[in-house]
C-alpha cells in the first residue's frame, strides 16, 4: 500500500526539494524586471541620453557603481506608506480590508503634533500652539503614546463593527475614512499644527523613516510567521468557519488585527509629521490605496489567507521603483497616477489568475 | 465503571416543524466501532451535530464517559475527548498539514507573550509525522499548503487530525463520500488503525461493503428515528437485510414506532 519510494515515515514525506515555489520569489523577479525595464528605457528613449536610474557608471564619488542617492530616495519615499502597508497586509490576510488608514494618518498627525509642539519658538510663544500656553515641552513619549492610543481606538472601532455586525469591512472602513477626515479638520478647525520639539523632530529626520520601516517589518515578519497571532490571522482569512470550529476566537482576533493596523497607521503619522515638522488635515491622501497596492503587488491575496510581510516589503520596493522610474523617464504626474492605477488593477487580475490556475491544478 | 462511552436517551431535534431527530436511544461501548446508516435526510448528520455540540438539542440526554454532558460548542466536545470529522471539511486551505492538525490547539512556547506566543513548529511537525505514521497517505510535502492536495489527501488530513489526538471517541460523517477507490482505502486503513488502538468510532456511511468490512454493529436511521440495531459481527445479517431496514421494507422488533 505505502509508496516505498517515498522517504518519509509511513509514506508521508518531508522533502525540502518538493516545497512549493514561494510567491515572494515571483515578486522579487518582478522587481528585478521592472528595474531592468527602466534601465533599458534610460538607454532607448532618445531624450534620456543613456542615463541609468539606479547605477552610476560615470562618477565614482561614493566608491560604488550604484546611484546611492537615488536608491536612498526610492526607499525613503516608500518607507512611511510601507509602515501602513505592514498593518494593511495583516488586515487583508485576515480576509478584511482597511480603507481608513490614509485619513487616520491625517487625523493622528494633527492630534499627535498638538502634543508635540514646543512652547517657545525663538524665545517667543509658539504662534501655532493648540494647547497652553505652558512654560514647558511635553516629553516625546507623550505624543507617541497619544498617537498609538488613537490608532488603537480607531482600529478597535473598525474591528468591533466588522466582527460583531455583518457590515462588510469595505463599508465599515469607508465610513471610518470620512470620520477620520472629519476629525482631522475639526481638531484645529483646519489650521496646520507646526513647530514640534527637537526630540519629536528627530523621530522622522533623515533616514529615520527607513529605520522604522525596516525595524517594524522585521518585528511583524516574526509575528506573522512564528506566533499564534500570525497563524490565526492566516487561518481566519483562509477559512473563517474552520477557524471558528477549531476554537479560535475569531471576533476577538479580528478586533486585534484592526487595532494593530490602526496603531501602525498612527505610527506612520508620527514619522511623517516629524519628518515634515508640521501636520495638516489633508495628510495621507491616497495612502490607504497605496498601502493596499503595495500589499497586493507583493502577493497578498484580496480574498484573504495568503501573502506575507516579506512580499509586502518587496511590493513596497516595486511601488517605489515604479514611482521614481516614472519620474526618472520624466512622465508627467497625471500619467503617473493613471499608470499606478493600471498597475494596481493588473496586480489584482494577476492574483485571480494565479488562484484559478491553482484551482484547476487540484 | 461501566464500559459504555456514549449513550443518548430520547435525543430529539426539531427544526421548527421538521422532526429531524426523534427519541434516539443509542449506546456505544468502549472500543466498539458502530456504523450509522440511513437514507438521505434520515437524520444522521443531525444526530452527529447534537452529540458534538454544533447544535443544541431540543430534548433528551447525552451521557459521555459516564457523565451527562451539555456541550456549548464543538470545542467543548473536543476538549471532553470527542473528535469529529464533519461532512463539510473544516480545513484552512492556505495552511500546511501540521498547521491544520494543530489549528486552535497549537503547541507553543514563551506563553507569557499571550497572543504573540511562539509556535513550536518542530514539535508540531514531529507530532504530525508520528500521528500519521500508520496512515500510508502520500503527501509530497507536509509543509506545503493543502490547497493543491487531492480530495482524498485533504480528507486524510482531516481524519489524521482526529487520530493524532488520542480521543475518547471519534465520529466521522460520510468520510469517503467524495473519494475515489484508492483514497477510500486509505481512509479505511486509518479506521482500522483506530480499531486496533481500541478507540471507539461512530461512522456515518452509505457504503455497504465498507460497513461490513469495518464495523461491529450497524444502527439504521429512518425519518429521524432509529429503526434497527444490527449486530453484524455475530448474527447472520446480509447487505440486503440492511437495505430493507433502510428503505422501510423491514422494521426490527422493538423499534415499531419508527415504522
Ligand atoms: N438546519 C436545519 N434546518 C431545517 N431543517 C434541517 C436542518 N438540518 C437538517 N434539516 C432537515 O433534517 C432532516 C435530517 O437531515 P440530516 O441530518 O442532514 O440527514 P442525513 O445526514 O441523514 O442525510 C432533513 O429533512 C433535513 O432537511
Ligand atoms: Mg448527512
Amino acid at each position: 500500500m505505502a509508496d516505498q519510494t517515498s522517504h518519509g515515515i509511513g509514506g508521508l514525506t518531508y522533502d525540502k526539494s518538493k516545497r512549493a515555489w514561494p510567491n515572494e520569489a515571483n515578486v522579487f523577479i518582478a522587481l528585478v524586471l521592472i528595474i531592468l525595464i527602466f534601465e533599458a528605457l534610460g538607454q532607448i528613449l532618445p531624450y534620456m541620453n543613456g542615463q541609468s536610474m539606479l547605477f552610476d557608471f560615470n562618477t565614482n564619488r561614493d566608491g560604488t557603481i550604484l546611484n546611492i542617492a537615488r536608491i536612498k530616495i526610492v526607499i525613503l519615499q516608500v518607507s512611511i506608506i510601507g509602515i501602513i502597508a505592514l498593518g494593511v497586509t495583516q488586515v487583508i490576510i485576515s480576509g478584511g480590508i482597511d480603507l481608513s488608514s490614509g485619513p487616520l494618518v491625517g487625523a493622528a498627525a494633527m492630534i499627535v503634533m498638538s502634543f508635540a509642539q514646543t512652547e517657545l519658538v525663538n524665545g517667543n510663544p509658539n504662534p501655532k500652539a493648540v494647547f497652553g500656553p505652558w512654560s514647558f515641552d511635553l516629553p516625546v513619549i507623550i505624543p507617541i503614546l497619544v498617537g498609538l492610543a488613537f490608532g488603537a481606538l480607531i482600529g478597535a472601532i473598525n474591528g468591533t463593527f466588522i466582527a460583531l455586525t455583518r457590515i462588510p469591512p469595505f463599508i465599515a472602513t469607508l465610513g471610518m475614512f470620512l470620520i477620520c477626515r472629519g476629525i482631522a479638520q475639526w481638531w484645529t478647525k483646519g489650521q496646520p499644527v507646526s513647530f514640534p520639539t527637537e526630540q519629536y523632530a528627530a523621530l522622522g529626520a533623515g533616514m529615520m523613516p527607513v529605520v522604522w520601516f525596516v525595524l517594524l517589518a522585521a518585528v511583524f515578519f516574526v509575528i506573522m510567521k512564528f506566533t499564534v497571532y500570525g497563524k490565526h490571522t492566516y487561518a481566519i482569512g483562509s477559512n473563517e468557519d474552520a477557524a471558528r470550529m477549531s476554537g479560535i476566537n475569531v471576533k476577538r482576533h479580528k478586533i486585534l488585527v484592526y487595532m494593530i493596523a490602526g496603531m501602525l497607521a498612527a505610527f506612520a503619522a508620527i514619522v511623517l509629521s516629524s519628518k515634515n515638522l508640521t501636520a495638516q488635515a489633508g495628510m495621507g491622501q491616497f495612502y490607504e490605496l497605496y498601502a493596499i497596492a503595495m500589499a497586493v503587488i507583493g502577493g497578498v491575496s484580496l480574498t484573504g489567507g495568503r501573502g506575507s510581510i516579506v512580499g509586502t516589503v518587496l511590493g513596497a520596493m516595486v511601488f517605489g521603483v515604479i514611482q521614481s522610474g516614472f519620474t526618472f523617464i520624466k512622465l508627467d504626474a497625471f500619467y503617473q497616477l493613471m499608470a499606478m492605477g493600471a498597475i494596481i488593477i493588473s496586480a489584482v487580475v494577476l492574483d485571480q489568475w494565479r488562484q484559478q490556475r491553482a484551482a484547476m491544478r487540484s | 465503571m461501566s464500559d459504555i462511552i456514549l449513550e443518548t436517551r430520547n435525543l430529539t431535534k426539531h427544526y421548527g416543524g421538521v422532526h429531524a431527530l426523534q427519541d434516539a436511544n443509542f449506546v456505544l461501548r468502549k472500543g466498539e466501532h458502530v456504523a450509522i446508516m440511513g437514507d438521505n435526510g434520515a437524520g444522521k448528520s443531525t444526530f452527529v451535530r447534537q452529540i458534538t455540540g454544533v447544535e443544541q438539542r431540543t430534548r433528551g440526554d447525552i451521557i459521555f464517559d459516564g457523565k451527562p454532558v451539555n456541550f456549548s460548542g464543538p470545542i467543548d466536545a473536543r476538549e471532553a475527548g470527542i473528535e469529529t470529522v464533519f461532512q463539510t471539511l473544516a480545513l484552512a486551505d492556505d495552511l500546511d498539514v501540521p498547521d491544520n492538525l494543530f489549528l486552535g490547539r497549537e503547541i507553543t512556547k514563551w506563553n507569557f507573550l499571550g497572543p504573540f506566543r511562539l509556535l513550536d513548529y518542530r514539535s508540531m511537525r514531529e507530532a504530525t509525522l508520528a500521528g500519521l505514521e500508520k496512515t500510508a497517505v502520500k503527501i509530497p510535502n507536509i509543509r506545503n499548503s493543502i490547497r493543491n492536495m487531492s480530495g482524498g489527501q485533504r480528507q486524510c488530513v482531516a481524519i489524521a487530525r482526529t487520530a493524532t489526538f488520542h480521543s475518547k471517541l471519534t465520529i466521522m460523517d460520510e468520510p469517503t463520500a467524495a473519494l475515489g477507490v484508492q483514497e477510500t482505502a486509505q481512509v479505511e486503513n486509518i479506521i482500522r488503525t483506530l480499531k486496533e488502538a481500541g478507540e471507539p468510532l461512530i461512522l456515518v456511511s452509505h457504503n455497504m461493503r465498507q460497513v461490513f468490512d469495518l464495523v461491529d454493529r450497524v444502527v439504521v436511521f429512518r425519518r429521524g428515528r432509529i429503526c434497527a440495531n444490527l449486530d453484524i459481527k455475530n448474527e447472520d445479517i446480509s447487505g440486503e437485510d440492511v437495505v430493507a431496514y433502510i428503505t422501510g421494507a423491514k422494521t426490527q422488533a422493538g423499534y415499531e414506532d419508527a415504522a
